[in-house]
């Protein structure tokens, strides 16, 4: 069979037709990206105005500065900790209103309410809630002998915004397990109940496997969710502290470029970062995605 | 790729600030970080400068925390979209006064302007903080403040201890905060804001021990810590074994935030925050409270020294054009009057920086009628500074001030002792006043 293509004599229309597009990544990326490029070669006073080149000086540093190397431990606790928790709780949830008939769209609507809510209100909202001395989940934990204090004991710190960063994400990841699972052919569950199959089999051999592309968008969604964008619910309750314990990657870019000012250092850490960024998704999609049945 | 978007953002805020303008006046921009009654205040002082004369208009533009409002000026200076006058905190000093080319030493500007102004007026210890190594000062003292201890007069009563005696070393504190946490007056004896002010420098300074060399870095970028002493080290080690005890509580990284409202609660009889908390702790505590100077080791030294300052200066920023600075100049000269400085100090709990404006409350009986609002200010002149006691100036102090957080943090989750924890806040501090000083020197 013999496609027709239409061919535009005018060189220049396919460029002006890609110009918006294009203007929009190259102000909103690649400028700013090549920007922190440049500045993490750099070594600059606040108000820029010594700047000397001092190639990889920057990243010598973070490199030898073992609070950095720990970071990334730090960061990637969080990391598989919200996704984990976020991804598990909304599946769960999913697949209990999905099993609902009548009251289905009323528990959807309550469920991504928490989806408005600003994240660094999340984080004061969960940081009441554990305050040592004014919160009520303290005073009950102090009931199971259990003595809460995030503000000196670190593991108590990181479960704080573990649960903060991922209650929030939970309504999003909600409403794309409650579509994938409302797209699943309700004949195939059907057959394998005819078949035998109980509710869990059905679930981990049938429900499961077709939910594997919402699945596989959802945990990308996430790890960046909570490798970029919690930086609000950490500045919101711990301010990566007690003793750093919570001061993931992304925390400390702010904190050394914003509140230390050091910008060559801040900018080093960005581009870190960005390569982290690009190794995830290169390896979820070279990887990952082969186990994904479409 | 932060900056970018920041300096976007602030330029977008300047227009936005400067729109609605009358034509006829030079308007000026005031960045500030004051919020809450202290901003509602502090637009007082810009009105009634504003309401005096007809030539120029201060605009305050309220930025954010501290920490934000110089970022956001930074940025704004590198966009080229700076305000002419910025509020700096004590911390930002360093930065600041690294930033040749950048400031306008109000010295200079004041001359330039024939203005006349005599740093002489002001305290010794807040000309000081902000002069450089020539003696000439850079910024406009403004908002000073000094650490004080707060107690609760009827906890002080139900413990059974005299509500007009406070602890005055800290043996005593220790009797004290027993005695309230045995006797059920309160489930805690202290509780404190910030570990790095007032228990790492004013320790330093009202025990005649050296922060760092050159003169706590007020000698030049070269400085290192010394802060590591055995006697900071037995502080910070009684501060642990306090809270294991459960008569003394952590109040949080930085300013404490938790530490105020366990104070105004009842939770705590005793509680170290600045005197500029004043107005706040008195509107909202529903007890007596009692003011006191911060305690001291008698086994250190006999007689402690003065208190160090904090709070904030206001610094002229180069690269306006030449009638905003006369302005500026002109609006600096109204906020060194007396009455402008002591109705600032009275409402606010800041300290009087002028000895005129101090003169100006006494005369008015002012502090007859406020018992302990001369606190601060008798506690900041009952000696004269020495090197130790004169203030701190290091680069890159917000870095260094999170680093003393987080080591005493460490000291009270049980992972160092007080020794190691210094130990190893001079060898990190020492490297980041090293980078400092390749980027500065």
């Amino acid at each position: 069979m013999q496609t027709k293509r239409t061919i535009f004599s005018n060189k220049g229309l396919p460029y002006l037709l890609l110009a918006p597009q294009l203007a929009v990544t190259i102000i909103f990326f690649i400028w700013p990206a090549a920007q922190a490029i440049k500045s993490s070669f750099e070594r600059e006073d606040p108000f820029g105005l010594r700047t000397t080149f001092i190639w990889f000086d920057n990243y010598t540093r973070l490199f030898a500065d073992p609070t950095y190397l720990n970071a990334f431990g730090r960061t990637l606790i969080f990391a598989v900790g919200v996704t984990f928790i976020s991804m598990a709780i909304a599946l769960l949830m999913a697949v209990a209103v999905n099993r609902l008939l009548r009251t289905g769209k009323i528990y959807t609507t309550l469920l991504v309410w928490p989806y408005a809510v600003a994240p660094v209100v999340a984080g004061i909202l969960w940081w009441f809630m554990f305050n040592p001395s004014i919160g009520i989940l303290p005073y009950v934990l102090g009931q199971f002998g259990i003595n809460w204090n995030h503000r000196i004991v670190g593991n108590h710190a990181m479960i704080l915004v573990i649960i903060a960063a991922a209650w929030k994400q939970i309504s999003y990841n909600f409403l794309f397990f409650l579509a994938g699972l409302q797209s699943i052919p309700a004949s195939l569950n059907e057959a394998a109940a005819i078949d035998g199959a109980g509710p869990f089999k059905r679930f981990w051999t049938i429900v499961f496997p077709l939910l594997s592309p919402t699945t596989f968008f959802l945990l990308i969604i996430n790890v960046n969710y909570a490798m970029f964008d919690t930086f609000g619910v950490i500045d919101g309750t711990t301010s990566g502290g007690p003793n750093q314990a919570t001061n993931i990657l992304v925390y400390k870019v702010y904190a050394d470029g914003f509140l230390g000012l050091n910008i060559g250092s801040s900018a080093a850490q960005s581009v870190i970062l960005m390569l982290i960024v690009i190794g995830l998704v290169f390896v979820q999609f070279r990887y990952v995605e082969r186990r994904v049945q479409y | 790729m932060s900056k970018t978007l920041l300096a976007t953002g602030t330029a977008l805020a300047t227009l936005l600030a400067s729109t609605g303008a009358s034509f006829a006046q030079t308007e000026i921009a005031w960045w500030h970080a004051m919020s809450g009654e202290l901003g509602a205040k502090l637009e007082e002082v810009a009105q009634g400068f504003n309401d005096t004369q007809d030539d120029y208009e201060i605009v305050p533009v309220y930025r954010g925390t501290y920490g934000e409002t110089l970022t956001a000026a930074i940025a704004a200076f590198r966009a080229n979209e700076q305000p002419a006058i910025v509020q700096v905190y004590e911390v930002g000093t360093g930065t600041m006064m690294a930033a040749e080319g950048a400031v306008y030493p109000v010295y200079q500007l004041m001359a330039d302007n024939g203005l006349e102004f005599d740093p002489a007026n002001y305290l010794s210890s807040v000309v000081g903080y902000y002069s450089d190594t020539e003696g000439n000062i850079l910024s406009l003292p403004f908002n000073s403040s000094t650490p004080i201890m707060y107690y609760n007069k009827d906890v002080f009563e139900e413990a059974g201890l005299d509500p007009e005696t406070p602890p005055a070393t800290w043996a005593e504190m220790e009797a004290a905060m027993n005695q309230i946490v045995d006797s059920g007056a309160a489930p805690c004896g202290l509780t404190t804001a910030w570990i790095s002010w007032i228990h790492t420098e004013n320790f330093s300074a009202l025990h005649d021990l050296p922060y760092g060399t050159m003169e706590n870095g007020f000698g030049g970028l070269g400085t290192e810590f010394v802060m590591n002493n055995e006697h900071l080290a037995t502080h910070w080690d009684n501060l642990k074994r306090w809270q294991d005890e459960g008569i003394f509580r952590y109040g949080g990284p930085e300013g404490g935030p938790d530490a105020q409202p366990l104070f105004l609660a009842g939770e705590c009889g005793l509680f170290m925050n600045s005197s500029a908390g004043r107005a706040a702790i008195v509107a909202n505590a529903d007890f007596e409270v009692g003011f006191a100077p911060l305690p001291y080791y008698d086994d250190v030294i006999d007689s402690p020294m003065n208190s160090i300052i904090g709070g904030a200066t206001l610094w002229t920023l180069q690269g306006r054009p030449a009638e905003e600075y006369a302005g500026v100049a002109a609006f600096y000269d109204y906020l060194s009057s007396p009455e402008v400085q002591a109705d600032w100090h009275q409402f606010t709990g800041y300290l009087p920086i002028t000895n005129a404006s101090y003169e100006l409350g006494q005369e008015q009986g002012y502090y007859e009628e406020n018992p302990g609002s001369d606190t601060s200010i008798l506690q900041m002149t009952r000696v004269e500074p020495n090197e130790n006691s004169k203030g701190i100036r290091f680069g890159s102090y917000t870095q260094i001030r999170a680093l003393i957080d987080e080591e005493f943090e460490a000291v009270l989750a049980g992972d160092k002792t007080a020794q190691e924890a210094l130990d190893s806040l001079v060898t990190r501090g020492n490297a980041l006043l090293r980078e400092f000083e390749a980027a500065n020197g």
